[in-house]
């Protein structure tokens, strides 16, 4: 017999998890069509959000401070990764662009390791949102639920960034086409270096709001990462939307999935995967154009 | 390159695998690493045949690792199997049966989608050891008390417990490995695994089944991997959880990089330097954990400053203490100016020119027009690139199309080719009708095409190119004759010469593509679409690019291939191709806009009104 009451709360779970998975695979998915990197390192982005957002938070015990420190440091960090190393790496093969980023990633893990020790460390959430909600049928945690909407004004943000502004007009551009971008007078470079900025910041920034759910630890970026990668092949690399639903699906499955039997959740995940993979090579939404 | 003395780099590893045991402890190995290096080596040669040779760069290694090691563990601690060495074997078949599924679904997609793929699998394995599988594996306690080898021979009784005389059983290992591993490198296969990894447009369309190799070469590192695996636990007596861990796929991956790819021996030197460094960071240093941080940086640095790792580093260090590099650039620069002052040896060994015999093929029978496109059409979206073109060659006949930019010439070669479907219409190839055919099929067919912009296999030397291009016309597109040389294939070291001999390039047959001049790797093009003897050649602006003298040249080249064979040319060069050819096809937005002799063409006010505008209204 199905619990109602679980699976209604698990859809919930799934919900939060996929906005989540959502925002990060959408920063790693504008990383790759626009510059062509598929950067390995965005599970350590991730993390690092949320270490940034924790230190932030020991010093000034405020959770907007933790949010907005949290994804701006990730952000520098970002430009600086692309300016001193990424953008060496344009003209390499996938395969190096492939293993520096994963050497990157690998070395901010360690780094943070060093620093905060292995042991796992949490952030409040903050007294607002603290403790449950009753949605009349079911409690749910506050904070969980805030989450959802804490996301999806992200997300919007990034639409708005991507689709109404004039930098996003150029990112979308040069997803189609960076050379006839950089043909018509536009400093390519520069755009590369804040999306990559950008992208981090999205990471950063789940990282950090994801923070008060989960505990945090230096390789927690790892499993978000295989996640991310599911959510791009299933949505189709390089496509915003399709980053979004296929963020909400995978997040679904994983909670679903783990409601019955934990185990199972990647199988099925995968599952998924191999299926688009059979039916739309090139994701939900995604399009030739990128191989 | 690695194949100059035979067996020589199988006498060197064993007698460096003899004296390792006396050599490195003084070095500071204890036999326990050396023996993880060997494991990690004989994982890792699999992986290179993988990534280094084929290109393919898996994250997701360990489920394979995994898989045999468990396999193997699984039958000796708990299904009561007594022998060793067979559990290990049926571990790594185990491994490769799991490859191949898995390979079925990585392989789909390339590039990233492929690392993601397999980095995605991975976790999945992981995830399935740990808890469906757990009554199995024993979850996250693994699997203990796996025997060590030991054999009965009568007379002695050998056992391999610990230690150094664990690392005998696994230096024999490692040693079958390397020579097995050294076979397939050196086979057509591994040839059609480098082709693959340079240029996998051009190996498919030369007419190797790339998805094919693809996949064997995936099914190879898994057997390694299962292999290894098993070993893993006998080593240990233990069969860990974390062997299935995404940090083995990574360490993998980091240590082949850091060692060197495409050279087999990469991974167990990366092995050896990353274990040293541990041992060495951690205990000499007393880094603690900060150990991972460095490697990891020297990981980072080794990347983007030595892109071929320590090994790749140390012969590049060699070519520049020898000279070598110095007399290529030197012999590249002399080759581009003598080219552009075409002072290069003539085409004059057009009369003595062994002819590439044609090959006998089922359609050699066939009466009637080789070539019938009817109707052909295609459209990218809104965009009509080819519109409703009828189009005939005969048997024999050399033919040209001409047509101003953007006339749709190279779309209409690319479907004659079968490289992109039509949208609509019909393609008839020697009775034969091949629309929505495979290129590689076509190619097999009879039917190649030399391209508008070179595509080489750049980091092969000439004769490794038309190699290629040969193995994939006297094996078919698709065989598995990994444990035999190339040049015991029947055939092919003939048609080979034949082909190099035919675009003059004999003299030139040992260069590195990458320091050809431009002329000569138009001619390479040319003979990559030739070495398969096809009975259709299509080319697609052969002259492109050259200067006059070099068209002089390539034109006579031109004539002396026609001889016995039909082509399509197109090119821009009107007076060459005049001169060429027998009858000319002007194409003209996506359509045909006329036919003839070339006489009939240069006095056709149609054409001259495609070319000018503006001149009928005279």
């Amino acid at each position: 017999m199905i619990n109602w009451g679980n699976f209604i709360s698990q859809m919930f779970n799934g919900l939060v998890l996929g906005a989540l998975l959502a925002l990060i695979s959408s920063g790693l998915t504008i990383i790759y069509g626009t510059l062509g990197v598929l950067n390995l390192a965005h599970g350590a982005m991730f993390m690092l959000g949320g270490y940034a957002g924790y230190v932030a938070y020991t010093y000034t015990d405020s959770f907007i401070v933790a949010i907005i420190f949290g994804s701006l440091f990730v952000m520098v960090v970002g430009l600086v990764v692309e300016l001193v190393i990424i953008r060496h790496f344009y003209g390499r093969p996938d395969e190096d662009q492939l293993l520096v980023t994963f050497g990157i990633g690998m070395c901010m893990v360690e780094l943070v390791r060093l620093t905060f020790g292995s042991l796992s460390l949490t952030v409040p959430a903050p007294k607002v949102l603290a403790g449950i909600t009753s949605l009349g049928f079911m409690f749910y945690p506050t904070y969980r639920l805030a989450l959802v909407g804490i996301i999806a004004a992200a997300l919007l943000g990034l639409f708005l960034i991507l689709y109404k502004t004039r930098i996003g007009m150029i990112v979308r551009a040069g997803i189609e086409d960076s050379v006839m971008v950089a043909s018509l007078g536009i400093n390519v470079y520069r755009v590369f270096m804040i999306v990559f900025g950008i992208g981090a910041m999205a990471a950063g920034f789940a990282g950090i709001v994801n923070a008060p759910v989960v505990s945090l630890t230096p390789d927690m970026g790892e499993a978000i990462l295989v996640q991310t990668f599911v959510v791009v092949v299933i949505g189709g690399v390089g496509s915003f939307p399709g980053a979004i639903i296929g963020g909400l699906i995978a997040g679904e499955i994983i909670s679903i999935t783990s409601m019955i039997n934990p185990g199972y959740a990647y199988v099925m995940l995968f599952a998924a995967m191999t299926l688009v993979l059979v039916l739309r090579p090139h994701g939900l939404m995604g399009s030739q154009s990128r191989a | 390159m690695i194949n100059q003395r035979r067996f020589l780099v199988e006498t060197l590893t064993a007698i460096g695998l003899i004296l390792a045991p006396l050599i490195l402890p003084h070095l500071g190995f204890a036999p326990n690493t050396v023996n993880r290096i060997l494991v990690w080596g004989l994982f890792g040669i699999g992986f290179d045949i993988l990534f280094g040779f084929t290109g393919l760069l898996s994250f997701g290694q360990s489920a394979l690792y995994g898989t045999g090691g468990f396999v193997a563990a699984y039958l000796l601690t708990q299904a009561g199997f007594p022998h060793v060495v067979t559990a290990l074997f049926i571990g790594m078949i185990a491994a490769a049966v799991v490859g191949y599924l898995v390979g079925l679904i990585a392989l789909r997609r390339t590039g990233i989608y492929f690392a993601m793929i397999t980095v995605a699998i991975a976790e999945v394995f992981f995830f399935v050891e740990f808890n469906p599988l757990a009554d199995w594996t024993g979850g996250e306690n693994g699997l203990p008390g796996v025997p060590s080898p030991s054999f009965d021979l009568g007379f002695a009784h050998l056992s391999f417990s610990s230690g150094w005389s664990l690392y005998n059983f696994l230096a024999f290992w490692y040693f079958i490995g390397i020579v097995i591993a050294l076979r397939i490198i050196r086979s057509p296969v591994g040839a059609v695994f480098r082709a693959i990894r340079d240029n996998p447009l051009r190996a498919s369309a030369v007419g190797h089944n790339i998805h094919g190799y693809k996949l064997t070469s995936f099914v190879i590192a898994a057997a390694y991997a299962g292999f290894a695996g098993g070993l893993l636990g006998i080593m240990q007596a233990f069969m860990p959880p974390d062997a299935f861990m995404f940090d083995t796929s990574a360490e993998l991956v980091m240590q082949t990089a850091i060692g060197g790819t495409g050279t087999l021996f990469g991974p167990l030197l990366g092995a050896a330097i990353w274990l040293f460094l541990q041992d060495f960071l951690q205990a000499a240093l007393g880094l603690g954990a900060a150990w991972k941080l460095v490697l990891g940086l020297i990981f980072v640095i080794l990347v983007c400053f030595l892109r071929r790792g320590i090994i790749g580093g140390i012969v590049d260090l060699y070519d520049l203490a020898t000279g070598k590099k110095a007399a290529l650039e030197a012999a590249a620069e002399a080759a581009e100016a003598a080219d552009a002052a075409g002072t290069l040896e003539p085409a004059s060994a057009t009369a003595s020119t062994p002819k590439l015999a044609l090959r006998a093929r089922k359609g050699d029978s066939y009466q009637g027009p080789i070539l019938q496109a009817t109707g052909l059409t295609k459209r990218y979206g809104g965009l009509t690139a080819n519109s409703d073109i009828n189009f005939t060659v005969n048997h024999g006949e050399l033919r040209g199309i001409i047509g101003p930019n953007g006339a749709g010439k190279s779309t209409f070669f690319k479907m004659l080719t079968c490289e992109v479907p039509p949208t609509s219409g019909k393609i008839v190839f020697e009775g034969n009708d091949i629309t929505g055919q495979s290129v590689t099929d076509v190619c097999q067919l009879g039917l190649t095409k030399s391209y508008q912009v070179n595509q080489l296999f750049n980091n092969l030397t000439v004769r490794e190119n038309v190699t290629i291009a040969v193995l994939a016309a006297v094996r078919g597109k698709f065989k598995l004759d990994m444990f035999r040389r190339i040049d015991k294939v029947p055939g092919v070291t003939e048609q080979v010469n034949q082909t190099l001999a035919m675009v003059n390039l004999t003299a030139r047959a040992d260069t590195p593509v990458a320091v050809l001049a431009y002329g000569e790797k138009r001619r390479l093009e040319i003979g990559l679409a030739l070495a398969n003897s096809p009975s259709l050649l299509l080319l697609d602006e052969p002259l492109a690019g050259m200067s006059p003298r070099e068209r002089v040249e390539t034109v006579k080249l031109l004539r002396s291939i026609s001889q016995g064979r039909t082509m399509i040319i197109i090119d821009h060069d009107m007076d060459a191709l005049f001169e060429l050819v027998e009858k000319v096809t002007v194409l003209q937005e996506g359509r045909l806009l006329v036919e003839g002799t070339p006489e009939e063409i240069k006095g056709n006010p149609i054409v001259q009104e495609a070319y000018l505008g503006g001149v009928l209204e005279q």
